[in-house]
Parts: C-alpha cells; sequence; structure tokens
C-alpha cells in the first residue's frame, strides 16, 4: 500500500462539563491511503462522526481534541488555527453530511454556492468556475445539468441534493474526502446510486474516502477497510472482507450476526444484550465486557489495546489468547498498517 | 415508591439539574430573586411589620402629614419613610399598596393564563374554523395597546355596575380588564407549541388508546406546552403591576381610600415640586424595583429554559 | 384465506394540499390532491404478520394510520374480525375493536410523553379501559407488562429521557400491550433504532406474537427486517401495492419490476460479486403521477401500453402482481 494520505495518532476527544470530562472518542489510530475508502461504523454514540468532526477541525465547543496528532501527508493539522484550517478544509478535505437540506444554503442557487466554493480555492475567473461547477454536476451525474445549475436546492429531490452536496466536496479536487453517513436518509435504491457514484470518484481520482455509517451493507459495498468503533475506542480494524467474514471482536461478531440477511432465514437474530453505555457512564476495563459472552476476568480491569497482525487487529483479550504461541502479542499500535 | 418519596426524588431531581445549575452561576438572576421574593413576602405579611394600617382612617393623624424621612430634619422614628398629606405612614402604605399591587398582578396573570392556556390548547389542537375564530379575536385583541383596552374594560364596565357596588367591585374590574388585555399572548404561545405537540407520535399513541380530545389536550399536550406559560407568565406578572400602577395613577384602578402604589404616586407627584419629594419617590423606587427584579427572573427562565440557548 | 382478522378493500385517502382558498382565487392556482393511498385491498389473517414495503411517501405509513383510525379513508372499507371500522361513526359504535387493535410507532423519543412516568404511561390504557382497577392492582399489572418486555418492573419510577432509545421501544411495546391487544400496527419499529438494539426489538416481537398469539401489521422500508419478519408482504409505490403474497415467494421469485429493482439494490453484505443491476431514477410526487403505471417511468420493461393503462393485479402462483410486462409473459429470467 502507498504511503498513508492521512495519518491519525492516539486521538483523543474529549467534552468537559460541569458534572466531569466526558471522552468521547479515546485513543484511536488509523490511516487512509490514497484512493482507499476506509470505511467507520458504529452504534450511535460510538464517537464515529466525532472522529469524522475532529479530521475536519468542527468539534463544537466546548469539545476538544485532548491529545492525539493527526497528520495530512505527513503535515499536523489538528493544532493549526481556525483560518489556515478552513483554507484546508474544502481544498484538501471535503466534507459531505449526512442530511443535504443543511449542507446547502436554500437562499443561493446551486450555481453560486459551487462558484464560491471554488473560487475561494482555486484561482479561476468566474466563467472557469462556472464551467467548473458544470462539469462537477455533470460528473456526479445530474441529468439535465445545465438546466439545473441555477436551480435552488429546494428544486432538488433528495437524492440529486445529496448529488449536489458531493459536487460541492469536490469543487477543489480534495484528496480526502470526510463522508459522514452520506447514505442514511436516503432511500435504498438512491443510497445504492450514491454509493455507485462514490466508488468511481474514489477510483478516478484517488480520492481517499473515510466513510462514516452505522451501515454495515453500505460498508460491506464500499469500503476497503473497516474499522468497527464501540464507546469511543476501536474495537476492530481490518480488510472488510475479513472483518465481515471473520470477526475478531465479539461485538463485531453480535453485530454481524443482528443484521437480518435475506436467504439465511432464522427464528431469531443474534442479539447483543443492553446497550451501548452513556459516555458518562462507560465500564472500566473493556467497555464491552457487561454485554460481551466471552468475558473473563481480566476483561473487568483490564482495557486491551488493538492486538492482532498488521492488517487485521482486535482490542480484545481473546486475541491475546489466540496470538500468544505463534507471532507474540505485539499490539501494533496503529491499527491499519 | 410513595407520595413523599416521589416528592424527594422530584427535588433531588431538581437540584441535580440544568436549570437549578444555571440558577446558581447567574448571580443577576439569584439577586433579582432574592428581591423580588423579600418584596412579595413583605406584601403579604404587611400587618406584621408596619406600624400603622394606612388603609385605617381613624389611626391617621393630619397632624402628621408631610413628614419627612427618618434620616430629615424633622425625621421621627415612628415614620421612618415618612408621611403623606393625610398623615399616612410611607412605609406601610408602601408595604399594604404593594400588596393591591402584587395581589392584582399575580390575580390577572392567573386570569389571562386560563384564558389564554384554554383558548390557545382548543385553536391549536382543534385546528379549522374554531382555530380561525379564537385566533382572530385574539389579533384584534392585541393589536389595541394593553393600556387602552384595561381603560375601555374600566369604563364600560364601570358604567353598567350600579354605584354602591362598584368600590367593592373596583378591584374585580381592575383584575379582570389587566387580564382581558394580556390573554393573546398566552393563547398565541399555547396554540404554537400544541400544534408542534399535536404532531408528535405519543398524543397519536393517546388517539389510538382511544382517549377523547379533551383529555388528550389537557393530560397530555398541556404538560408540555406550559414551560413558555411560565416564562411569558412572569414577565407579564412585572407589566400587570405596572399596568395597574398607571391605570391608579390615572385614577381609574384601585380605590384611592385603599391606595396601591399607583395611587401613591400619583397623590406624591403633586408634592414632587413643593419640597415633599419622599412621597413619591419612595413607592416609585419600590415599583421599579419590583418590576425590574420580576422581568430579570423572567428573561433567565426564558434562557434556561430554551435548550437552544444552552 | 378463511380466518380473516384484518380486511382492506379498495381503500383510498387523498390529503387535500390546495393552496388556501384565497390563493387559489387570485392566483388561480389549481387545487391539488396528494393521492398517498390510492387503492389498496389485503387480508391479514390471525396470528400472521402482514408487512408493507416501499420507499418514503408510497403511502404505507398513511396506510397504518388508516388502520388504527389516526386518519378516516376517503373511499374503501376496512373490516376488523367482522366489524366494520370504515369510518369514525362506525369506529365510534364498536369501541371494544379499537380497544383489540394498538400501535408502535417509529420515533422511541417522540412517541412516550416526557412529562410522564413510564407506570402512568403504560398504565393508561388499562385505566382508559378500566381493565383492571385499584392502584395497587394496576400497579402490578404494569410490573408485569414491563418485565414481559424486558425491563424491571422498578423502571416504572422513572421517565422516559433516562432510558436508552431500545429500551423506550420496549416501553412503547409494554403501553401497546396494556390493552391486552389482538392486532399491533408497527410503524417503522426499529428504523430508528442501532442494529443490535434491532434485533434485540425484533426478537421481542417474535417471542411476543409466539406468547400471545398477536396478529402484526408490520411497516418497514428495509427488505432484510421484513424478510426476518413477516409470513406475507406487500410492495407498495406511490400508494398501490404492486405486488404482494407469501414472503418466501415475493423474496424467492419476485415478478414486479419495482421489486426485483429494491432487491437488487440492497447492499451485500455476503460480497458475493454478483453484478448490480444500476437504478435508475427517484420516485415521482404523488401529487402528480405518472399516467398508466405509476412505476413506467423506471421500469426497463416499459411499453406504451404501460405508460396508458394502469395494470391491474392478477394472480400469479401464490402471489399477486399488477404489472403488464407479468400479463404479457414477456419477463425476463430473476437471478436469484
Amino acid at each position: 500500500m502507498a504511503e498513508p494520505l492521512l495519518t491519525v495518532r492516539n486521538l483523543r476527544v474529549e467534552f468537559p462539563t460541569r458534572k466531569g470530562t466526558l471522552v468521547a472518542v479515546d485513543d484511536i489510530s488509523l490511516s487512509i491511503a490514497p484512493g482507499e475508502v476506509l470505511g467507520v461504523v458504529g452504534e450511535s454514540g460510538a464517537g464515529k462522526s466525532m472522529t469524522g468532526a475532529a479530521i475536519i477541525g468542527l468539534i463544537e465547543p466546548p469539545g476538544r481534541v485532548a491529545s492525539g496528532e493527526i497528520l495530512l501527508d505527513g503535515r499536523r493539522i489538528d493544532n493549526l488555527s481556525y483560518d489556515e484550517m478552513r483554507k484546508i478544509r474544502g481544498k484538501e478535505i471535503g466534507a459531505i453530511f449526512q442530511d443535504p437540506l443543511t449542507s446547502l444554503n436554500p437562499l443561493y442557487r446551486v450555481s453560486r454556492q459551487l462558484v464560491e466554493t471554488i473560487m475561494t480555492h482555486l484561482d479561476l475567473t468566474v466563467k472557469q468556475a462556472r464551467a467548473r461547477a458544470l462539469d462537477l454536476l455533470k460528473e456526479v451525474g445530474i441529468p439535465a445539468a445545465e438546466e439545473r445549475l441555477d436551480h435552488y436546492p429546494h428544486q432538488f429531490s433528495g437524492g440529486m441534493r445529496q448529488r449536489v452536496v458531493i459536487a460541492l466536496a469536490l469543487c477543489a479536487e480534495p484528496r480526502l474526502i470526510i463522508a459522514d453517513e452520506p447514505t442514511t436518509a436516503l432511500d435504498v435504491s438512491i443510497q445504492a446510486q450514491i454509493i455507485t457514484l462514490l466508488k468511481r470518484l474514489c477510483s478516478e481520482h484517488q480520492t481517499a474516502i473515510m466513510l462514516v455509517t452505522h451501515d454495515m451493507g453500505v460498508i460491506a459495498e464500499t469500503a476497503d477497510r473497516v474499522a468497527v468503533m464501540y464507546a469511543g475506542r476501536i474495537a476492530e480494524i481490518g480488510p472488510v472482507q475479513d472483518v465481515i467474514k471473520r470477526a475478531r471482536h465479539p461485538y463485531t461478531e453480535g453485530l454481524m450476526g443482528a443484521i437480518p440477511t435475506i436467504g439465511g432465514r432464522h427464528e431469531l437474530l443474534t442479539q447483543i444484550d443492553g446497550s451501548m453505555p452513556r459516555l458518562t457512564a462507560i465500564p472500566e476495563g473493556c467497555a464491552f465486557h457487561p454485554r460481551c459472552p466471552q468475558a473473563h476476568f481480566k476483561c473487568h480491569t483490564v482495557r486491551p489495546d488493538l492486538i492482532g497482525d498488521a492488517s487485521h487487529s482486535a482490542s480484545c483479550w481473546l486475541m491475546e489468547r489466540q496470538a500468544s504461541g505463534s507471532v507474540g502479542a505485539d499490539a501494533g499500535q496503529e491499527g491499519g498498517r | 415508591m410513595g407520595p413523599v418519596s416521589r416528592m424527594q426524588d422530584n427535588f433531588a431531581r431538581f437540584f441535580d439539574g440544568d436549570i437549578w445549575h444555571s440558577f446558581r452561576t447567574s448571580p443577576v438572576t439569584v439577586v433579582a430573586t432574592v428581591l423580588a421574593v423579600v418584596m412579595i413576602v413583605a406584601a403579604i405579611i404587611a400587618p406584621l411589620i408596619t406600624p400603622q394600617d394606612p388603609f385605617d382612617p381613624a389611626s391617621l393623624d393630619l397632624m402628621d402629614a408631610f413628614t419627612g424621612p427618618v434620616w430629615g430634619a424633622d425625621g421621627v422614628w415612628r415614620f421612618p419613610l415618612g408621611t403623606d398629606d393625610q398623615g399616612r405612614d410611607l412605609y406601610s402604605a408602601i408595604l399594604y399598596g404593594s400588596r393591591i399591587s402584587i395581589g392584582v398582578g399575580f390575580a390577572s396573570v392567573l386570569l389571562s393564563i386560563v384564558i389564554g392556556v384554554t383558548l390557545g390548547l382548543i385553536a391549536g389542537y382543534v385546528g379549522g374554523t374554531t382555530d380561525a375564530v379564537i385566533m382572530r379575536i385574539a389579533d384584534v385583541q392585541i393589536s389595541f395597546p394593553a393600556l387602552l383596552v384595561a381603560l375601555l374594560l374600566n369604563g364600560v364596565l364601570r358604567a353598567l355596575l350600579p354605584g354602591s357596588s362598584q368600590e367593592t367591585l373596583a378591584l374585580v374590574v381592575i383584575i379582570f380588564s389587566i387580564g382581558m388585555s394580556i390573554w393573546p399572548q398566552f393563547a398565541r404561545t399555547v396554540r404554537g407549541s400544541t400544534m408542534v405537540e399535536k404532531s408528535k407520535e405519543y398524543v397519536q399513541a393517546a388517539r389510538v388508546i382511544g382517549l377523547s380530545s379533551r383529555a388528550i389536550m389537557f393530560r397530555h399536550v398541556l404538560p408540555n406546552v406550559m414551560g413558555p406559560v411560565l416564562v411569558i407568565g412572569t414577565i407579564n406578572l412585572a407589566i400587570a403591576v405596572l399596568l395597574e400602577a398607571t391605570l391608579s395613577f390615572l385614577g381609574v384602578g384601585v380605590p384611592p381610600t385603599e391606595p396601591s402604589l399607583g395611587t401613591l404616586i400619583r397623590i406624591g407627584q403633586d408634592f414632587l415640586f413643593s419640597g415633599e419629594w419622599w412621597i413619591v419617590i419612595f413607592p416609585g423606587i419600590f415599583l421599579a424595583l419590583l418590576v425590574l427584579s420580576v422581568n430579570l427572573l423572567g428573561d433567565w427562565l426564558r434562557d434556561a429554559l430554551n435548550p437552544k440557548l444552552r | 384465506m378463511t380466518d380473516a382478522l384484518l380486511k382492506v378493500d379498495n381503500l383510498v385517502r387523498h390529503f387535500d394540499v390546495s393552496p388556501p382558498w384565497l390563493n387559489r382565487v387570485i392566483e388561480r392556482r389549481p387545487k391539488s390532491v396528494v393521492k398517498a393511498v390510492d387503492g389498496i385491498g389485503f387480508e391479514i389473517g390471525r396470528g400472521e404478520t402482514f408487512s408493507l414495503v416501499g420507499e418514503s411517501g408510497c403511502g404505507k405509513s398513511t396506510v397504518a394510520r388508516l388502520v388504527v383510525g389516526l386518519y378516516n379513508p376517503t373511499a374503501g372499507t376496512l373490516e376488523f374480525d367482522g366489524i366494520d371500522i370504515s369510518s369514525g361513526a362506525a369506529r365510534a359504535r364498536n369501541r371494544g375493536a379499537q380497544r383489540r387493535m394498538q400501535m408502535i410507532f417509529q420515533d422511541p423519543y417522540a412517541s412516550l410523553n416526557p412529562r410522564w412516568r413510564v407506570t402512568d404511561i403504560v398504565a393508561e390504557p388499562i385505566r382508559f379501559n378500566k381493565l383492571v382497577s385499584g392502584d395497587a392492582a394496576i400497579r402490578v399489572r404494569v410490573g408485569e407488562l414491563l418485565e414481559q418486555v424486558g425491563l424491571s418492573a422498578a423502571d416504572g419510577e422513572k421517565y422516559p429521557h433516562e432510558f436508552s432509545g431500545g429500551q423506550r421501544q420496549r416501553v412503547s411495546i409494554a403501553r401497546a400491550l396494556a390493552g391486552s391487544p389482538e392486532f399491533l400496527v408497527c410503524d417503522e419499529p426499529t428504523s430508528a433504532l442501532d442494529v443490535s438494539v434491532q434485533a434485540q426489538i425484533l426478537n421481542l416481537m417474535k417471542k411476543l406474537q409466539r406468547e400471545l398469539g398477536l396478529t402484526y401489521l408490520f411497516i418497514s422500508h428495509d427488505l432484510a427486517v421484513v424478510y426476518h419478519v413477516s409470513t406475507k408482504v406487500g410492495v407498495m409505490y406511490l400508494g398501490r401495492l404492486v405486488e404482494w403474497g407469501e414472503t418466501e415467494v415475493i423474496f424467492n421469485a419476485p415478478r414486479h419490476p419495482y421489486t426485483r429493482m429494491l432487491l437488487d439494490a440492497i447492499p451485500d453484505l455476503d460480497m458475493s460479486g454478483r453484478a448490480r443491476t444500476p437504478v435508475a431514477g427517484e420516485v415521482p410526487s404523488p401529487i402528480d403521477p405518472p399516467s398508466g403505471c405509476a412505476f413506467h417511468p423506471r421500469c426497463p420493461l416499459a411499453t406504451d401500453r404501460c405508460r396508458s393503462e394502469a395494470p391491474k393485479p392478477v394472480s400469479v402462483g401464490a402471489a399477486m402482481v399488477a404489472c403488464h410486462a407479468v400479463e404479457e409473459n414477456r419477463l425476463p429470467e430473476w437471478h436469484g
């Protein structure tokens, strides 16, 4: 694999409240190579969106990056000033959010929003920028793009609006796109269209994508590698095929069993009892131990780091048992490398 | 769990909650609250802490008229804030007067809440023509200044009522006219929140159970729309007190034999330039402080109950 | 089928979305009507789970609300266990029928009154229908219900905001069960929940169905969930049923091009690398639906007949399909 475009090391995001500090993201390390799609999957409150927000520098105060590093192409971007970060956002990192309505200004024509964004980041005349905007709309598959360029956001349907948002994210040809639940608000058939589009962009432009979603199906279709998050930490990270078919963390295993599939019909779904702990009450030891069918004594007290080989690892003490004897239980600090 | 432990539970919940926290960390609000509470309590227990009953003509002595405050040349401890033209102790008169002002304020706000909330609930929940009729009435009402409505109603009711009952009914008349002039605010707010709540699934669930519209409105929707009512109620309490003072100042309020703060100010203004400044200044300061502190309390409540600002 | 608990026949519900009268007169804008449900009919047998599936705006939630009486039908009939419940008046005459059906909603955060304790929320149907008398007895019954849905009796003292989404949905189910219903209408009961919690709720619903002999009308946009829970499935498109029948038949041998399209669009967890047919277009507006078969603008098999004439449902094997291509026998093989 090529040099990573994005490297995140030991990222920790905290929210100070008057009842104590909440840790939304705890010691996350991951990396994405150019042209790679890294899926970040987890249930609500797992910290997956917060990880994305930290990378684009959009954590709402009082939340803050408490420690760790974020490197884009070897350059640290987590300690940049607001203005410096603003230049990187859009130019080098594009963002796509769940609700296309909130990402577009309802009062401006799509053309104006695209042209403004293009001209902020690229040295083009209005005419050139408009031509580029048109190309972008064509590229994301909007039919009759010439006509639709001057429409207002509300004149587009949900799926088309999400395409406009993607076009907006592509304006300055960013090398990294953070897509936070880009298909969640859409119908299944539209979802498939957007996934196809993202995959095409990724392969054509060598754009790296961090795809944040709760939907394992979307990950399976789109991502090359996947990080499964639980209670602010990475539970498991590895190539998507491996994680889905040979899950190493009991949580991933349970999650996969909980997804109903067409074909294999069972009377009951595998169920993980309980629910994800609230940030105010993250259990000691492995955060998953109260729900884990295989938890043993160590899990209650000591928090496991990622254990496994360079490509596929899980933060679970069961891995230590499997690993001992063979390669040794080296944690491999940086999951995916 | 019994009712007592439920209550303790609720108290614990409150003192642990965000509202209590936001209260504690806002010194202005704490001062305003203390001030308002002190003034209201003083008004309630006025007979216990005042030397004189200023409403009882027998206790007044014209010889004491125009005594200055205690720190002045002719000041005596018997009349700490001086006396008015009738020889009334101003300190007692202010506390007794604020009893009437605050009482009228509370009563009229309560009346307008009952009217406004009920009509707003019905308009918002039932919708259609009912909504249109109620809200047009409210629109008409709101387009007249509150003072004008109160003056008008006051005049009409006085004309309709027999002379003998005017004195006794004066308070009722003033409460009614102030109440009538501020209910549309409650109706509008409650109607808006009701329409939001009505579309929520818990209301639909209640409809599926088979509950009547009345039960849904008053048991389900009402508790969920009372937050803003509390805020508007507090702010309007200040407005009602002012309105009462204004009406009394204009001479259409409570009878002069039982002077409220407004009446005291009206009486006092005649002597402002003849040197007896204290007759108008002290009731004025009391009124201003009362209205200001209640207003500050209302402002804070509005912010504290608005999740968007937190 | 002989033992139908719910019979729906030619059900229609239109919504008037016209601009206000004054605007219509001054701006000469026409009246406009959304045909949310436009003539659908099906039967649900006792103990069955009938699912309605389709994309947003297809009218599936409107059907759910029509069945429980939150809306009144514009036309058509609804019959519950032989009792007519087609109109508000008919429902009022048969209050007993209303008690026997309950509803579970989508949003666990909006479906519980935030100011009420869970005990009072769950006790409401009991008190209203006077099923149990005496506060102590009611509390005992509420405790039983909470335990039945996997909560503890002590949870009754809490307020909804103290629970997670999944637990709230359990409270919702407990409230629905409190009236001792036979029939539950579930409107996207798990679509606001996380996968692991969804599994818990689906398992719970199956368990309750087995124990209490419940009949479900299940509304969902998620085909995998529908496949998992239902005995019968109806696929809706723009207010109409395009295909309905036994679950296995619909999923293993789908005939309507729309059903096939939906099945094709599901992300594949097995990653077998099957080639996905690219899906074109989006659902048109129900205010101005396409002529003929509403699906024709997106359908790869559309002909002139499809553009002009609405297809009537025909019985094919164990399913009903409304499609000219099926009728004319020009349907390609399903890859299965």
